[in-house]
């Protein structure tokens, strides 16, 4: 489904950002990008929804090449793939909904699709009852799960999140990895960057290191090391697709 | 249809920025306008001015006047001659004494001779096209004198002259500095909505889904500051009118160029600030 091969990155003024990474994620995956800063990750999910290129090698994802990929191509490859900012990356003038909304309105879906879609997406991500408030309104987990509802409006394949949960509080963020994990569980890929270890050593999934652009470790390639905290991870204040509201 | 919903949402979040893309541009249009209206009138008062340029063949006192009638039907098939009129002692005298009034008295029949009068074709009144019409006349015998002004039609066409390309200059500069204003107006629209733009990216819109709600507002932008332009050029009109001196105005077609122009302007403007923006990011 997404397999990198050989990819290097090198931008004029920064020098070199990536070089020598090649892995595959399988569909339906949960994929951990850590590292410090600067290692890269965030230049590999730029890669991946193609807002970039490589310099050298390949990125292939669901069928497109960055080799050769048409800018109508890379278009419609972004409806299929969710992508969440640290920084959410709402609309500030727009209300929830609307901003949910905004993602379908830019395909040119038909309209009468508009209502259910929206509201089945905000119920998942547990802010029914909060769909007309605006992102000012809301608070900095809450914000995160309105555009992850966005993300997740036009049916990804994958969602991209680049760390997701880097302006949150702890409270916050178990709720919002819960979320993803649910929407993980429900078949979406996920490649989620963050540093932040905790939450990577608590979970058992897939884990790739990078540092100095270059991939340090891959929990595919020795799974014995990749799960050093094999615990559950311990979510309570999270609500779930299931939730009523 | 949504595209025009996405502009007029646009519009209303920020009804002060679209005020003042609005007069920013209809002011730049209006300095544009007004230039245009003062180079249209010292053009028309030079036209004025040309039709008056003409040759005037004195004739001898032996014309007569069949051979005089022949040449006149000769010079009026010039292709440079529009009108060649025949003016007797008799109407020269009279013409002295209506121009020269104080004089009226000092005139004899007799004392003027007869002369042909001979009009040139707007666009053919150049000092050599002139200076070719007045040689052919010297040609006939019972022709005295040819005169036509020669160093008041060189004046006159050099003033054109540099009317002219003081003109173009001036409009090209006014018209540089009114599409430099509008882009610049319309590119500050275009920042302020540049994490709009960079989220629609990345939801998968095309780039003319991203480009048509601003290139709808900068038609309508354009259209709306053009109007108001032609509002403000007309009431300085009026008023130089009322108080100064007598000046035409823009006839209909160039009313309806002028706004179009603002609508082309308020597109392009919009056209070139997306594009160059969407190519960045």
């Amino acid at each position: 489904m997404i397999r990198l091969t050989e990819v290097a990155k090198e931008y004029p003024r920064s020098g070199v950002a990536l070089s020598h990474v090649s892995f595959q994620v399988r569909k339906g995956e949960f994929v951990f990008l850590t590292g410090p800063s600067g290692s890269g990750k965030t230049t590999i999910l730029k890669l991946l929804y193609m807002d970039d290129r490589p310099s050298q090698g390949e990125v292939w994802i669901n069928g497109v090449s960055s080799k050769n990929a048409s800018g109508r191509e890379i278009t419609l490859l972004r409806r299929r793939i969710g992508i969440v900012f640290q920084d959410f990356r709402l609309l500030e003038d727009r209300s929830a909904e609307a901003n949910v909304r905004f993602a379908l309105e830019v395909t040119g879906a038909p309209k009468a699709a508009f209502r259910p879609k929206v509201t089945r997406v905000l119920t998942q991500v547990g802010l029914a009852s909060k769909a007309l408030n605006f992102p000012r309104e809301l608070s900095g987990g809450e914000q995160q799960r309105v555009a992850i509802a966005r993300a997740l409006v036009n049916d990804p394949f994958v969602l991209i999140a680049d760390e997701p949960t880097g302006n949150l509080d702890e409270r916050a963020t178990r709720s919002v990895f819960q979320l993803l994990r649910d929407i993980n569980a429900a078949g979406t890929a996920v490649i989620m960057a963050t540093h932040d270890l905790d939450l990577v050593r608590r979970s058992n999934y897939r884990t790739i290191e990078l540092n100095h652009g270059r991939v340090v470790f891959d929990s595919a390639e020795s799974p014995a090391s990749a799960r050093p905290f094999d615990e559950p991870f311990d979510v309570q204040d999270t609500p779930t697709s299931t939730e009523t509201i | 249809m949504q595209s025009a919903r996405e502009a007029l949402t646009a519009s209303r979040r920020a009804p002060l920025l679209s005020a003042l893309g609005v007069i920013t541009i209809a002011f730049s249009l209006f300095a544009f306008g007004l230039f245009a209206l003062v180079a249209i009138n010292i053009r028309k008062a030079l036209d004025q001015v040309e039709e008056r340029v003409e040759v005037r063949a004195f004739l001898g006192d032996s014309a007569d006047i069949e051979q005089v009638a022949a040449a006149m039907k000769d010079i009026g098939e010039f292709p440079e001659v529009s009108r060649v009129d025949y003016v007797s002692q008799e109407q020269a005298l009279d013409r002295a004494r209506k121009e020269m009034g104080e004089f009226a008295d000092v005139f004899e029949a007799g004392v003027l001779p007869a002369s042909i009068e001979v009009h040139l074709r707007a666009g053919q009144r150049s000092p050599a096209m002139v200076k070719t019409v007045a040689d052919k006349i010297k040609t006939y015998q019972f022709v005295d004198d040819v005169r036509y002004g020669e160093e008041w039609v060189e004046k006159l066409y050099k003033m054109r002259n540099i009317a002219t390309v003081a003109g173009i200059a001036l409009g090209v500069a006014f018209a540089a500095v009114a599409i430099i204003i509008i882009g610049a107006t319309i590119r500050m629209t275009v920042l302020a909505r540049a994490k709009e733009i960079a989220i629609m990216r990345l939801v998968g819109a095309t780039d003319m889904f991203i480009r048509l709600p601003f290139l709808l507002d900068g038609l309508v932008k354009g259209v709306l500051g053009g109007l108001l332009a032609l509002l403000l050029v007309w009431v300085s009109n009026r008023v130089v009118n009322e108080y100064f001196i007598q000046t035409i105005f823009f006839d209909r077609d160039m009313m309806f160029f002028g706004v179009v122009g603002g609508a082309m302007m308020g597109v392009l403007g919009s056209l070139v600030s997306v594009g160059r923006h969407l190519r960045r990011v």
